[in-house]
């Protein structure tokens, strides 16, 4: 197939799969299968393209133009393909897990739920694949629009008010911030927004003040990144039913949003104008602190999807941090961070639903000795967790790497002092719940027995195994990742990048 | 299409388009008045707006295809100095297309309203009302006259009170906001034509082409410029200008709803159109008092509107405040866009003009089917709405999310041409008043928008839950081209394009 057709069937595929829902929605079986077929063709059509950018083409399509200057257009590079592989990929499994949860805890309006996940994953889709500024802008605001009603699906007092922080936060920072730094690029390049590689804006003597504002202003208007002090939809957005959380706040929304903070880092700024914009000290620095004041309000935390949603926003700020070193070696380090701590955290918020769905519980503490009763579901939050931590043989072990050299490429004095603070407060905050769980201490009383006759739903322990296992597979896949990945992170200006790969 | 259109309409309606098309309307209404059916007005009223809307085209069509982009017509056959003419370039031919484009959704919505809230046996001059204000805003774009501009204002404005004050049916409440327009209406009327006296003391003449051309000699002339400020205060009180708002909350909560939606679309918008025609083509912004009038008088006025307004209205608890609120704040935008004084200013300024009326024409109507159901214009009447009338209220939230600017809705690209037109001057600061007023709409829309789609609903009504058909293709029309319009904006963007290049004098953008 032709890649200009292989962009539209993965634009299309999952409106077709949405209306496809719909017409099903009376008919729960035929709505999952619709679901189930649909996300597996949307993932092969995923892999079709990135075996042709791997194979150095650039898939390529022009819609139209919604106003003079003003493109809907496509264009697909290595760092789109890996995000856009990442969130259909898991979009499978994450399936197979939605329906196990959904059954399992008996949720109402299923069909709702369903159909705005598929239109979430069009505007990830979107995301992934948007040659320039604009189209990227548009999709970010389906994604964020299209999850409210997933944020806010179980309807209550505490739903609502959760949907609206993070209705109210991502659009403000989006419209507030992102449009203005977008409307500013725009007037800057001259009426351009194309993501360009080298950088749009390099070349064009920008004064250091106006691209260290710009820069600001992206930083903090790509709301999805999570940068503090705009963290806090994320949090709240946990009130949403995991399946929610485990796919769109730990790989698609949240990395839609650091997947935008690294395209513009690269394509609108380059690595050379980054490298002279005294404001990307300033993001580095909010990065840093994000990681560490994240990390140390995580371990406050008893709630276990509380707990994993500052997890999230420390190891968030990694890529935001990646991107700001402007260096190889830190943008190869926030790319495989993109993957290792998708299907990582994934796997980790699978586990937490699993747990809810079979005892009913959320809070850590009531967690002890419950490993001997789920061992599967307790020795993938294990594997996920020291992928987390950046431990070999898990796929984090590489971007944490990537990242120290990058870090230590700059000669930045404190960030790789951040880095490992941050992989000792993981240590801190993550590993003791499932060490406690599957060794509880002697004299720990024995766990309730199950509010859910038959424990957890098969395909609710299944699917956070599949995705453990990704998480050590990826490691020894990283040799062909760095491969694929390299060409998007050249930089015309300079020689040819070498020695990256680990 | 209006190339097919030019070539198959009869030789009469091309000649004489812009005469027939305030004519049409304006000597169909005192038939209307004696008619003894109500709904045989309402007939003739969509065949007047029909008709219009014709002429529209023809006029759009002739625009673009005559060599120096402007239409002329002699009244009566008297040439310029003398006789009225009516002269249709880029500029008004666009503000034409609105009003009667609007014109015909809105009658053919008005029925099952009217119905509901006005008396019978005043169906029949209800419609003649209208059809008076509509043929008077179409004369105010229309015409190439100064005063005869003053004297369709008064036409529209005359026949607007009558309509408002017919809202006294559903709540008292409109008898005073109709007399408050109406006190504030004549001021406004007032103030213009000192303003036009002035002119013609200093330059002779009352054609609006005239004087332009005569104004560029009598520089520094004092009666010139109290001209200039009398006009600019006079239809900046008709176009509800901040701090020049005060009449029109009130005027549009408690009239009949069609009219408040017919008025929030076309009323103010074409009062604009006026102003910009003085701004831009009779006088010009390299007249220095125009350039401070701009930095230090409209600018600020428009960000104030901005943001104290979008304040106003999230504080409001009736729908139709909340919306009229809305309004003034969206005029807010629209001056800002011409305060700027470029040509990209200006045709950003127009488009949302375009796009407002779109949006707010699709508000009101929803409300109005909201009015017609439920009998209540409150935010808790319209708790768990979503649910009861999924139609009316998807329609209703789409033109929400178009007037908060969400993308792929046209009002996302009405701010972003004014951005640009902005950023494209240096003024990054007025972007931040322009997120800001968003962001603030943000909250007011959304507060709507979560009691109709999230709270349980309170009014347990169970007759007539959907709006009537006849209500809802209109509303569906306008919210689909919301979305259209957000999509592609080749159409409205390269009419605002055009006109403002008319406004300032030129071919093309």
């Amino acid at each position: 197939m032709s890649s200009e057709l292989l962009i539209w069937a993965a634009l299309c595929l999952p409106l077709l799969i949405a209306a496809g829902i719909a017409v099903t929605g009376a008919f729960s079986n035929v709505r999952e299968g619709v679901t189930l077929v649909g996300s597996t063709v949307l993932f092969g059509v995923v892999i079709a393209l990135a075996t042709k950018v791997a194979g150095g083409e650039v898939p390529q399509l022009y819609v139209g133009q919604a106003a003079p200057g003003l493109d809907f257009a496509f264009k697909l590079e290595p760092l789109g393909a890996l995000f856009a592989l990442v969130a259909s990929g898991l979009w499978i499994v994450n399936s197979f897990y939605s329906i196990g949860y959904m059954r399992g805890n008996r949720e109402r309006n299923q069909t709702r739920f369903y159909i705005c996940f598929a239109i979430a994953i069009f505007g990830a889709m979107g995301v992934a694949m948007s040659a320039n500024l604009f189209t990227l802008f548009v999709f970010y605001e389906v994604l964020t629009l299209s999850t409210y009603p997933l944020v806010a699906h179980k309807g209550d007092a505490a739903a609502k008010r959760g949907g609206r922080i993070y209705l109210l936060t991502l659009l403000g920072t989006s419209i507030g911030l992102f449009l203005m730094a977008i409307m500013w690029t725009w007037v800057l390049a001259g009426q351009n927004l194309d993501f360009v590689q080298g950088g749009l804006l390099a070349g064009r003597n920008l004064d250091p003040a106006v691209a260290s504002a710009l820069l600001i202003l992206f930083a903090f208007g790509i709301g999805k990144a999570a940068l503090m002090p705009f963290h806090f939809w994320l949090p709240n957005a946990m009130v949403a039913p995991t399946p929610v959380s485990a796919l769109l706040h730990a790989v698609a929304v949240v990395k839609a949003g650091v997947f935008t903070v690294m395209k513009v880092s690269i394509y609108i700024f380059g690595e050379d104008l980054l490298n002279a914009t005294p404001g990307r000290e300033f993001v580095l620095g909010v990065a840093c602190f994000t990681i560490i004041v994240a990390s140390l309000v995580a371990m406050t935390k008893d709630n276990l999807k509380a707990r994993l949603a500052y997890s999230t926003i420390a190891q968030l700020s990694y890529i935001t941090l990646g991107a700001m070193l402007a260096t190889q070696a830190g943008f190869m380090g926030g790319a495989l961070q993109i993957a290792a701590h998708a299907v990582g955290k994934m796997t980790l918020f699978m586990c937490a639903g699993a747990i809810y769905v079979a005892t009913g519980l959320t809070n850590i503490s009531d967690m002890r000795g419950l490993g001997r009763k789920m061992p599967l579901v307790f020795i993938a939050f294990f594997i996920a967790t020291l992928s987390i931590i950046g431990i070999p043989p898990m796929a984090g072990a590489w971007a944490k790497y990537e990242l120290m050299q990058g870090a230590i490429d700059r000669g930045t004095g404190f960030v790789p002092y951040v880095l490992i603070i941050s992989s000792l407060l993981n240590i801190a905050y993550l590993l003791p719940i499932p060490i406690l769980a599957l060794m509880p201490v002697p004299g720990t009383p024995e766990p309730r027995p199950f509010k859910r006759p038959g424990g957890a739903p098969f395909f609710t322990v299944a699917a956070p195994v599949v995705t453990a296992a990704l998480c050590v597979i990826l490691f020894f896949l990283v040799g062909p990742l760095a491969d694929f990945l390299s060409p998007a992170f050249e930089n015309p200006a300079s020689p040819a990048f070498a020695g990256g790969q680990p | 299409m209006i190339d097919l259109l030019l070539d198959t309409a009869p030789r009469w309606a091309l000649l004489h388009a812009p005469a027939l098309l305030v004519m049409a309307p304006l000597f169909l209404a005192p038939l209307l008045a004696i008619l003894p059916s109500g709904r045989l007005s309402w007939l003739i009223s969509i065949f007047a707006t029909l008709f219009a809307l014709f002429c529209a085209l023809i006029l759009v069509g002739q625009v673009q295809a005559s060599p120096v982009g402007v239409v002329g017509y002699d009244v009566g056959n008297w040439p310029m100095p003398i006789g009225i003419v009516l002269r249709v370039d880029a500029l008004n031919s666009m503000i034409l297309l609105l009003v009667a484009s609007i014109g015909v959704l809105a009658t053919i919505f008005s029925w099952p309203t009217v119905k509901a809230e006005i008396p019978e046996r005043k169906h029949p001059l209800f419609y003649s009302a209208f059809l008076v204000c509509f043929a008077g805003l179409c004369g105010v774009a229309i015409t190439g006259d100064a005063f005869n501009l003053f004297v369709f204002l008064e036409i529209s404005s005359i026949s607007t009170y009558v309509l408002v004050a017919l809202g006294a049916g559903r709540d008292r409440r409109a008898l005073p906001a109709a007399f408050n327009y109406l006190i504030m209406g004549t001021l406004g009327a007032s103030f213009y034509i000192i303003g036009v006296g002035f002119l013609y003391s200093a330059t002779g003449t009352l054609n609006i082409a005239d004087i332009a051309s005569k104004l560029p000699d009598l520089a520094g002339n004092r009666s010139v410029e109290a001209g200039f400020a009398f006009i600019i205060v006079g239809l900046g009180l008709k176009a509800a200008v901040w701090p020049l708002h005060q009449w029109l909350p009130n005027a549009y909560s408690y009239s009949p709803s069609f009219v408040t939606m017919f008025l929030s679309a076309t009323a103010t918008k074409v009062a604009l159109y006026a102003l910009i025609r003085f701004l831009f083509t009779v006088f010009r912004p390299e007249f220095a008092f125009e350039q401070a009038t701009f930095t230090y008088l409209l600018m600020p006025l428009g960000l104030a509107a901005m943001i104290t307004c979008s304040f106003q209205a999230v504080f409001q608890t009736d729908v139709r405040r909340t919306l009229a609120y809305s309004s003034v704040a969206q005029v807010g935008y629209m001056i800002l866009g011409v305060s700027v004084g470029t040509v990209a200013g200006v045709s950003a300024g127009l488009f949302h003009l375009l796009n407002h009326a779109m949006i707010k024409g699709a508000l009101f109507m929803a409300v109005a089917g909201v009015v017609l159901t439920f009998q209540g214009t409150t935010i808790r009447d319209f708790a768990g709405l979503g649910r009861t009338a999924p139609w009316t209220m998807t329609g209703f939230a789409i033109a929400a999310l178009s007037l908060i600017g969400v993308p792929l809705t046209a009002g996302f690209q009405s701010k972003l041409q004014l951005g640009y037109a902005l950023f494209d001057q240096g003024m990054w600061w007025a972007v931040v008043f322009v997120v800001f007023s968003s962001f603030l709409a943000v909250i007011y829309m959304g507060r709507i928008l979560e009691a109709i789609f999230f709270r349980p609903p309170i009014n347990p009504r169970k007759s007539r839950k959907e709006a009537p058909i006849l209500l809802l293709v209109p509303l569906w029309i306008l919210a689909l081209a919301n979305i259209y319009f957000g999509i592609t904006t080749e159409l409205p963007l390269g009419l605002a394009r055009d006109a403002a290049a008319a406004a300032f004098g030129l071919e093309a953008f």
